[in-house]
């Protein structure tokens, strides 16, 4: 039998990570059943299938689970409701009129016409962070994710002594995993003054295992023919600038790196859809929906989240709106723009409009310490949030009432202050 | 009397807890928690810090599959817990919650299957 290669399908997502699954789960809840989810990889569970440290659901689930187990009561809910998915299936076109190619060894290239589509394609890590490094390019240079996998996925061991640049969460829980299986982390190299990553990761991967993390640190130069032999090290001066004096030798066989994420947002920019230069994530509005009606994003895709809980709760969001556009009772209005000072470096959504309250995530660019969240409305403070501490690594939020959006003039400010 | 400065890792919100510890060690008491658990939390730490244990093991497949201990076992003790857990093999079909190891390096703690299919 002839498989057909133009589908046509009410709803399409792309991705079956974390916000794909919960995504097309209250797409279906909301009664839609013609729902396709379409995953590049041989199973459902994205990146959370290496993450096999646990952390993951204490708000979802009100329990600890690991990465697997949370991807796995995702799964579940997908396959109770039997829900269609497609797997090894490789997006590779999204046009802006929601036609979407794709490809997979059974049917080879096929489109498929969605009435409305979902961007779940998470993000990946940035590679940039050894480009500036001088020395060779020999083997032994990973990023932390990749180094996951290699353990965590195909059970091999990228190095035996190992430093790592950058204190991103996954960096540090890297240096933790290598440790457990034997292997001697000498080092965590951080650029700026503070880590990115959770004060509980900074304890329980680097503290317990006396794993120095030495802040405003970075790699300088990397040393090895064939193989990584070593590392220089040095300490950065207030601009970011190495301080000669301060250079200092490290042999190993491995650098990891670890500088951040970034949402992969190839098809997004193939449809022609706005971006924020900030989340490297499309603009969209309370719906998480983008400036192409009828096309969503939720989840790493729209801006890198650090809790997998909040990947949910917003693949939520755009599976229902996704739906409400389908039947054609999403409500519109005009909407009004949400600015940022820079302290505050951006806000997911980008737009809001007054159909419902809203909570609005963002996050700072520095580490403050009691500090005030204040949104004004004009010159009218609305909401003043006094907090102890702000730091890049964590996401805040406030909720915005539908009163003072419907209030609002043509956009509201978020400051720190 | 003697203050001592912790993280808890209870949740991703991380508090910053001060304990107060007695003459013989005890805790009299612990601030900066903003929930319960982290009361707990810095008792167990001042005490005999415990946690859970995430590795993989070897799966009779071929592959490895992950796994974790089913509640916190003590510190000092994760490195045999970790050399336990890779003398053992999963069998082929492990689930989610099948229990791998009942006591692992006699802590009294069981060893869990945390995924429902190994990978390679
Ligand atoms: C190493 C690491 C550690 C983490 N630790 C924690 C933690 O301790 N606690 C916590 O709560 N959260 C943690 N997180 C965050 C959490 O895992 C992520 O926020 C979450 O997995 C994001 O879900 P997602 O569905 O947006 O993206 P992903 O999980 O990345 O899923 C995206 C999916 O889309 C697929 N895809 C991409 N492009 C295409 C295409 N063109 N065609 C078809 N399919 C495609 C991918 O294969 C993938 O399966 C961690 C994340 C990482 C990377």
């Amino acid at each position: 039998m002839e498989l057909i290669n133009n589908i046509n399908c009410e709803l399409v997502i792309i991705g079956g990570g974390p916000a794909g699954m919960a995504a097309a789960v209250a797409a279906y809840d909301a009664g839609l059943r013609d729902i396709l989810i379409l995953e590049r990889e041989g199973a459902l569970g994205g990146i959370l299938r290496q993450c096999i440290h646990n952390g993951f659901g204490l708000h979802r689930f009100g329990e600890e689970l690991t990465g697997p187990e949370y991807a796995a009561r995702y799964e579940d809910m997908v396959r109770e409701r039997e829900i269609p998915f497609m797997l090894n299936t490789m997006v590779i076109e999204l046009s802006e009129k929601r036609v979407i190619t794709a490809m997979n060894s059974e049917r080879g290239i096929f489109t498929v016409s969605a009435g409305a589509v979902i961007l779940a394609m998470g993000c990946r890590e940035r590679p940039k962070g050894a480009l500036g490094i001088a020395g060779t390019r020999p083997a032994g240079i990973f990023t932390a994710g990749t180094a996951q996998k290699f353990v965590n996925m195909n059970g091999y061991m990228p190095g035996r002594e190992v430093v790592i640049l950058g204190s991103g969460d996954i960096g540090l829980i890297m240096a933790r995993r290598m440790t457990l299986e034997g292997a001697r982390v000498h080092a965590v190299c951080e650029l700026m003054s503070y880590s990115g990553g959770l004060a509980r990761n900074i304890e329980q991967c680097l503290n317990d295992f006396d794993i120095p993390l030495l802040l405003s640190h970075t790699v300088v130069e990397i040393h090895g023919r064939e193989r990584v032999e070593g590392v220089t090290i040095a300490e950065v001066d207030e601009s970011r600038r190495p301080i000669p004096e301060t250079k200092r030798y490290i042999p190993c066989d491995t650098l990891l790196l670890s500088c951040g994420l970034i949402p992969e947002n190839e098809l997004t920019k193939m449809a022609g859809i706005e971006l924020d230069r900030v989340t490297s994530g499309a603009v969209v509005n309370g719906d998480r929906e983008t400036d192409i009606p009828g096309v969503f994003a939720c989840g790493n895709v729209l801006h890198v989240h650090d809790l997998v809980d909040y990947v949910s709760e917003e693949a939520k969001i755009a599976g229902e709106a996704a739906v409400r556009f389908i039947r054609g009772e999403a409500e519109k209005n005009a909407g009004i723009k949400l600015t940022v000072d820079g302290r505050v470096r951006y806000t997911v959504p980008q737009r809001i409009e007054a159909v419902a309250d809203t909570k609005v995530y963002f996050r700072v660019s520095d580490v403050y310490r009691d500090k005030k969240i204040v949104v004004r409305d004009g010159e009218r403070v609305i909401i003043s949030k006094r907090k102890q501490k702000l730091a890049p690594g964590e996401m805040e939020s406030v909720t915005l009432t539908k009163e003072m959006i419907e209030n609002a003039g043509e956009s509201l400010s978020f400051s720190i202050e | 009397m003697k203050e001592r400065a912790l993280t808890c890792i209870v949740c991703p919100r991380g508090c910053p807890l001060t304990v107060t510890l007695g003459e013989g060690g005890e805790v009299l008491s612990v601030t900066g928690n903003a929930c319960k658990r982290g009361v707990e939390y810095a008792t167990t730490e001042c005490t005999a810090p415990r946690r859970t244990v995430t590795t993989t093991v070897r799966c009779e497949c071929g592959g490895v599959i992950s796994v974790k201990t089913a509640s916190t076992v003590p510190k000092e003790k994760i490195f045999e817990v970790m050399a336990h857990i890779n003398r053992t093999v999963a069998p082929k079909s492990s689930k989610i919650g099948d229990v791998i190891i009942e006591d692992v390096a006699e802590t009294g703690v069981a060893v869990v299957v945390t995924a429902n299919r190994a990978n390679r």
